[in-house]
């Protein structure tokens, strides 16, 4: 738009421009193209208040009596706009115009808010990108992530700067870099490593995600409040850029670029107020209600309320306190993600000592600090015959302070609620950071559900909602109690809900129907998402719930209303991990505790290191705690040799690990003809043998990209045009950039709708991603403009079709033209190679199996698909499994049954069908489990994890599903699958 | 292969007293369409229910990361029978199959699954589709249904295109989808008696233009915006939280591609199987045939169009084929495949410049053929403004209609800069 800058230069009137975001208000007014007055403030949701707070203030400036013209911007401003019938603009298009005006030779605009985050490409064909709608690296995930590290933001920020080095965190979605992060803070890594890496993680997210392949550079201009206020932030965008002081502008407007902009766009108005006039427009702006459902209330009234709380009341353990106690007591402590809790019981399990606290980013501080209050409370007096720890940090704290036991969460909350009510049927538990639900059956834990990264919207998400509101979690809950209409928020993941409370905040709902609504969207979430309930009468009648986040009247309430009848919530709720530790501590401990007594712990030091493990491929980053007398515990690592210990000596067959030492040993060939490339993700992780055979046979040299690291993933992450799709895929960047770095003349990876068939299936399709993503990287990847990418269409069930369609696409890429009998020939050698290496693989799969029967070891399927065996995808899990005693096959590797399982879905994916297969053989062996792996994003397997499951109940066997993604964090992979031992030996006893 | 499970069958008898219930996707389209169905002796009941039930219902009885349009068809569905209106034991439920690779294919599985969860598994379950899957005894999908089902499209092509050409620029509000209304009701009535002629067919749509070019308009200039994207998000109103009427109070002109191209489209990768793998090479000529015909109906729509000289037209659809050149390979097939791709080209052919790109989350063909597509067009069309909008139960109208109107606002400032 030619821009009229004399509209803004004009003594005739004042120009204000209003933006609300989503958190905070900024009003600047404007002079004849002077600023006269600015201001940034929260506005907690109360934005029709707070708009006109801050336009109170400014009476005085205007006093003259000149019209004003204003306009109002920002997310959170357009429901207000429309009230009052005042000119709105688009934030992001405010920005480019104040960009424009003030800083004309600006390329590029990075703007980080309260929960958007955009780039504005100003030169070279305008563009301006927002994020979607699954992308957290914003002003709001900044705030949650100091709440979770106990930090302000200006500590946080200052801790930065002091940064040694960076961790990888998941940058996609501030979910999954939380779950990241958990780990990092227990495991003793350094606050000021992981401040920075958050801010890290925060720049990448913005690059991948928004910049999607085009180049950052130029003169780049950064706005917005956190951009303003974290000079760690400011620093990571500017090291990583690679810009200088003179390309890298912080202006002083920097949080107000959006209301100039607005003013700008005010001042283009016909219309304009006298400010008597506007103050009044404001105030009588009734907000309609939009159409943001409303629930009923919690309550109805008080008195509904007392009933409530006098039943909960009931259901507690007799507190006795330890001052007047003597005797043996068991000690039980959880240490959690986001709080530590302790237990102290008699023997008959009277609490005699309970503590419960955020662990402030170092649990082991915390309970240093309790050990040492108890042993001094106990003396001589009381006698600590046993202790047992759990929860995130079980084994730091097992180390530490030489616990006697470790147990699995999960069956420390299941001793615990058997303790309320022997015959519970369903436990479900909300945490700060996890929601883990479980049924029982014969007395033994049945099926385990937890919450998958994506929906860890629990507990610690109302509170950093309540403290980014301004309230405190408890009395921000109790507003929810009596409100009159609950927004109704659905029941999607954490940045989903930011935006359903901005929508509900838009239509005027108030802060207390909002924190009601909250707590319904958390039970919900938990229902629905993690549990997957169709029915209350699914869950059982004897329910037994707990987690601190049940504390909270207003989720408890929600629960029981959602579900149609009264559950048991023990008064102890935020403690039955501890609790629970403590009884199975009462349990198990026989002889001499070893816990550290009195003298230890005064002499008790933690030092902490980060280091890389050198061990393998996987390269896990390390954690090295030290302990007084030098003690270490390593963390971090996914197999035994990171922790230094020695191997047992037995090593478990693992059909992971022998594929990948297969593809190691075809890495690399040379041919007198070229090479190709072939990239080592997706479907090449089938078809490589096969097509490898092909172009040797035709006399080309053949390079495999090689495993995946992050590393890899990083270098081809600038080109991702879906933030959306499976890790599986994106990384097929990083693998594509490698192959060009090597230089190969030309890189192959064919579309094939079909896969091959194994006639086992309905039809034979590849997944949408597999077949088709060579068309995205030949249009997004700039840096093969210079390699010759050939991705024909091909039918590799057809060996005449297939020689065809090969010797046109090589002659039309590479102008080689070769003879039918060639093509043949090649295509021949193809499947020759790969009936080899797949017949290799079953052999080896049943040499497995008859390792395992014979030396008496589990075996566990570890299913997916062919690139799961990754190890940047699988992260090691087949290590950990390995570790844990398992033999680890592949779903490729069993020799399948001669009929195909029933299945009640169209079975038309190869890949799946196996898969089918495969649960069809574990359900039907009692000594194999079953555990899929699953990409997260990958919408094939939201039909095949249902299906597989039903397989495996059908025979009434356990179904363990893992959800995988960049995430590193292995903590809730290996609670599964020591539950599902756990769940196993239980049924052994039975 | 598929499982031995015994699913209800829909015998002949029960063709006489159940009501099928059938779920909404273009309104008008599908309108017509019921009536074909009773014409042939069903009783077809296309299903209006929306707003929070709907959605509730999905939720609850389908796998929350499947795609978003299953779970709003089968909500609407399973809505439809809680809703008490019919007896649960005397009706049949039909859903769209078209047997691609996508997981789209899957929904009557998922159907089924949600009916067993909901207690209705004794429901039978009807599949719409042409290549002779799960077929029932008492639904025949024969040629001359197919036929008559044919017209409802290019009707319903030609009714929303006529529509959202004028409904911009009316001037008395709401007459251009009066005027829809009532002509959906006299095709349905017309298309439910008699034979058809195919005369009488190209008469209609002279009728249907003049009737259209008598609505007295404002001339003055409109943003055009195009929508594209995974056909039910793009085409329902359910699915798109009603963007087309966010756009139109927006001040804005809805170019909506038509259902017609989506069935070509279909016809096509039938070809394409032949032609790039090799399959179905005796099917071939008669795929050819089909191919052949309905782009000839299209043709002679397009004609009549261009002879009446008022409205705009759609694009001969081997025109829309050979805009993907240099672009998306014809062998992408799955979901709505090299077909979306070819939209958003053609739209840009036709100068319109800005479009908006649906998709349910997580669409995995979208990934591809949608944002994987977006920046060699841009490239290549540096004025064309492209915005993805993923839907989701939990996605919400202020994030969809705030990237929305960043585009509108880009427009609109090149619109007066040019």
């Amino acid at each position: 738009m030619s821009m009229k800058i004399s509209d803004f230069h004009c003594k005739d009137y004042y120009c204000l421009g209003v933006d609300i975001g989503s958190t905070t208000a900024k009003v600047v007014l404007v002079d004849d193209g002077n600023i006269l007055y600015e201001c940034y403030e929260r506005h907690f949701s109360q934005v029709r208040q707070k708009t006109l707070e801050l336009v109170k203030r400014l009476a005085s400036l205007v006093a003259d009596g000149r019209p004003i013209k204003v306009a109002i911007s920002g997310s959170a401003g357009l429901g207000m706009a429309r009230a009052a019938g005042l000119p709105f603009v688009q934030e992001v298009f405010a920005t480019g115009e104040a960009v424009k005006l003030l800083e004309p030779d600006t390329s590029v605009v990075i703007e980080l808010g309260g929960e958007d985050a955009k780039v504005l490409f100003l030169q070279g064909g305008t563009e301006e990108r927002m994020n979607g709608s699954c992308a957290g690296g914003t002003g709001a995930f900044i705030d949650q992530m100091a709440t979770l590290m106990n930090v302000t933001n200006e500590e946080m920020d200052e801790l930065s700067l002091q940064a040694e080095r960076l961790y990888p965190i998941a940058s996609r979605c501030g979910v999954f870099a939380k779950t990241d992060i958990q780990p990092l803070l227990n495991q003793g890594a350094k606050k000021s490593d992981i401040a920075a890496s958050i801010y890290k993680a925060v720049v990448n997210q913005t690059i991948a995600g928004l910049a999607q392949g085009r180049r950052i550079g130029g003169k780049v201009m950064f706005l917005g409040g956190p951009l303003y206020y974290c000079r760690g932030l400011r620093r990571s965008f500017v090291e990583t850029l690679g810009l200088d002081d003179e390309h890298a502008i912080f202006p002083e407007y920097g949080r107000y670029a959006v209301a100039i902009g607005a003013a700008l766009y005010a001042s283009r108005q016909n219309d304009s107020f006298g400010y008597d006039e506007l103050v009044s427009t404001l105030e009588h702006s009734t907000q309609e209600r939009g159409e943001t459902h409303c629930l009923p209330p919690l309550f109805e009234s008080q008195s509904d309320y007392d009933e409530f709380c006098a039943r909960h009341s009931a259901d507690s353990v007799p507190e006795i306190g330890l001052d007047g106690y003597s005797g043996k007591a068991y000690l039980g402590i959880d240490c959690g993600s986001t709080t530590t809790k302790l237990a102290l019981i008699s023997d008959k399990c009277e609490l005699l000592y309970s503590y419960y606290s955020s662990n402030r980013g170092n649990p082991v501080e915390i309970i240093l600090e309790q050990l040492r209050i108890l042993r001094e409370k106990c003396g001589d007096r009381v006698e600590i015959a046993g202790s047992a720890v759990t929860g995130y940090g079980e084994e730091l704290i097992l180390h530490a302070f030489h616990v006697d036991l470790g147990l699995v969460e999960t069956m420390a909350h299941f001793t615990a609620a058997r303790h309320f009510n022997p015959n519970v049927e369903f436990i479900l538990d909300i945490g700060g950071q996890d929601i883990k639900c479980f049924k029982v059956r014969n007395n033994a834990i049945d099926s385990i559900m937890l919450n998958e990264a994506c929906s860890s919207g629990c507990g610690s998400f109302i509170e950093t909602f309540a403290k980014s509101m301004g309230y405190e979690i408890a009395e921000f809950s109790k507003l929810g109690l009596f409100a009159k209409a609950p927004v109704d928020l659905g029941s999607r993941c954490t940045v989903f809900m930011n935006s359903s409370v901005k929508q509900a905040q838009k239509d005027g709902a108030g802060v207390e129907d909002i924190s009601a609504g909250l707590s319904v969207s958390v039970v919900k979430n938990a229902l629905y998402k993690v549990i997957r309930a169709n029915s209350a009468d699914e869950l059982g009648r004897e329910i037994v719930v707990q987690g601190g986040t049940f504390y909270n009247d207003a989720v408890l309430r929600s629960f029981e209303l959602e579900i149609g009848h009264n559950v048991i919530r023990p008064t102890i709720a935020g403690l039955m991990g501890a609790f629970g530790a403590a009884l199975h501590a009462m349990e198990r401990c026989t002889g001499a505790s070893t816990l550290l007594n009195a003298e230890e712990l005064a002499a008790f030091t933690h030092t902490s290191k980060a280091t890389t493990c050198r061990g393998c491929t996987n390269n896990c980053r390390l954690t090295i705690n030290t302990f007084s007398g030098g003690e270490r515990y390593i963390s971090g690592n996914k197999c035994e040799k990171g922790a230094g210990k020695k191997s047992s000596g037995e090593e478990l067959p693992n059909l992971h690990e022998y594929k990948r030492k297969k593809f190691e040993s075809i890495m690399e060939h040379t041919g007198k003809r070229g090479t190709i490339g072939l990239p080592l993700a997706l479907g090449m992780y089938e078809t490589a043998p096969f097509w490898q055979a092909i172009f040797a046979e035709l006399g080309f040299g053949v390079v495999l990209s090689g495993f995946s690291s992050r590393e890899l993933y990083a270098k081809g992450q600038y080109s991702i045009p879906s933030d959306t799709a499976c890790y599986p895929a994106k990384i097929m960047h990083g693998h594509i950039e490698t192959l060009i770095e090597r230089g190969v003349d030309a890189i192959f990876y064919p579309c094939l709708t079909y896969n091959f068939d194994e006639g086992i299936s309905d039809n034979h399709y590849n997944c949408p991603v597999v077949a088709y993503y060579s068309e995205l990287l030949s249009h997004n990847m700039d840096s093969l403009a210079k390699t010759k990418f050939i991705y024909p269409y091909l039918n590799v069930n057809n060996a005449h079709e297939l020689a065809l369609g090969l010797g046109k696409c090589l002659s039309e890429s590479l102008g080689i033209k070769f003879s039918q009998r060639a093509l043949k020939n090649a295509v021949a050698a193809g499947y020759a190679a790969y009936g080899r290496w797949m017949q290799d693989i079953r052999r080896e799969g049943t040499r497995a199996i008859e390792y395992a029967r014979a030396n008496g070891r589990r075996i566990m399927v570890l299913a997916g698909r062919p690139y799961h065996v990754d190890p940047e995808i699988g992260h090691g899990i087949d290590k950990l499994a390995t570790a844990l005693g398992f033999v680890v096959v592949s779903e490729d590797s069993i020799v399948l049954p001669s009929e195909p399982p029933e299945v009640s879905v169209l079975n038309q994916w190869t890949y799946h069908a196996r898969l089918y297969a495969a649960a069809q053989y574990a359900a039907e062996h009692r000594d194999v489990e079953l555990v899929q792996l699953v990409s997260f994003g990958c919408g094939v397997d939201a039909i095949t994890t249902d299906e597989v499951r039903a397989i495996m109940e059908k025979h009434d066997r356990l179904y363990t599903q893992i959800k995988i993604d960049e995430i590193t964090n292995l903590g809730a992979v290996t609670i599964r699958l020591r539950s599902l031992l756990g769940a196993i030996e239980a049924n052994k006893e039975d | 292969m598929t499982s031995a499970n015994s699913y209800p069958i829909f015998t002949t008898e029960m063709k006489k007293d159940y009501t099928i219930l059938v779920p909404t996707m273009l309104p008008m389209h599908f309108k017509i369409m019921e009536g074909i169905l009773n014409s042939y002796g069903y009783k077809a009941v296309l299903l209006e229910n929306t707003g929070r039930a709907v959605k509730d219902c999905g939720l609850k009885y389908v796998h929350n990361d499947t795609c978003y349009p299953a779970l709003l068809v089968i909500g609407q569905l399973i809505d439809a029978v809680n809703s008490g209106k019919y007896d649960p034991h005397k009706v049949a439920l039909m859903i769209c199959q078209t047997g691609g690779g996508c997981r789209a294919s899957n929904y009557i599985s998922l159907l089924r699954k949600a009916l067993q969860k909901a207690g209705y598994e004794y429901i039978p379950v009807l599949s719409f589709n042409i290549n002779g899957m799960e077929s029932q005894p008492g639904f025949k999908i024969t040629p001359a249904l197919l036929h008559r089902m044919l017209y409802a499209v290019l009707y319903g092509d030609l009714l929303m295109l006529l529509r959202n050409q004028c409904r911009p620029y009316e001037v008395n509000e709401g007459e251009a989808q009066a005027l829809a209304d009532r002509w959906t009701k006299r095709l349905t009535a017309e298309m439910t008696s008699g034979s058809i002629r195919y005369s009488h067919v190209k008469d209609n749509y002279r009728a249907i233009l003049r009737d259209f070019a008598k609505i007295k308009l404002n001339r003055e200039n409109k943003v055009r915006v195009g929508i594209v994207g995974e056909i039910f998000v793009k085409f329902s109103p359910l699915g798109n939280n009603n963007l087309e009427d966010f756009l139109y109070q927006e001040g804005a002109e809805v170019v909506m591609p038509g259902l017609l191209d989506f069935c070509l489209y279909c016809v096509t990768n039938n070809i394409m199987d032949t032609k790039l793998y090799g399959i179905n090479r005796i099917k071939e000529p008669i795929v050819k045939l089909i191919f052949n015909f309905l782009t000839g109906k299209q043709r002679d729509l397009i004609n009549i169009i261009k002879a009446h000289g008022v409205f705009r037209g759609p694009t001969p659809f081997d025109h829309t084929i050979s805009l993907t050149r240099g672009y998306i390979g014809m062998g992408a097939k799955m979901g709505e495949g090299w077909l979306l791709t070819a939209e958003m080209l053609e739209l840009i052919d036709q100068g319109v410049e800005n479009i908006i790109c649906t998709q349910p989350f997580g669409c995995l063909p979208n990934h591809i053929v949608g944002k994987g597509m977006m920046k060699p067009i841009k490239e290549r069309h540096p004025g064309v403004n492209i915005v993805a909008v993923d839907y989701d139960p939990g996605a919400t109208k202020i994030n969809q209609e705030n990237r929305i109107k960043l585009m509108l606002a880009n427009a609109a400032s090149s619109a007066i800069s040019a």
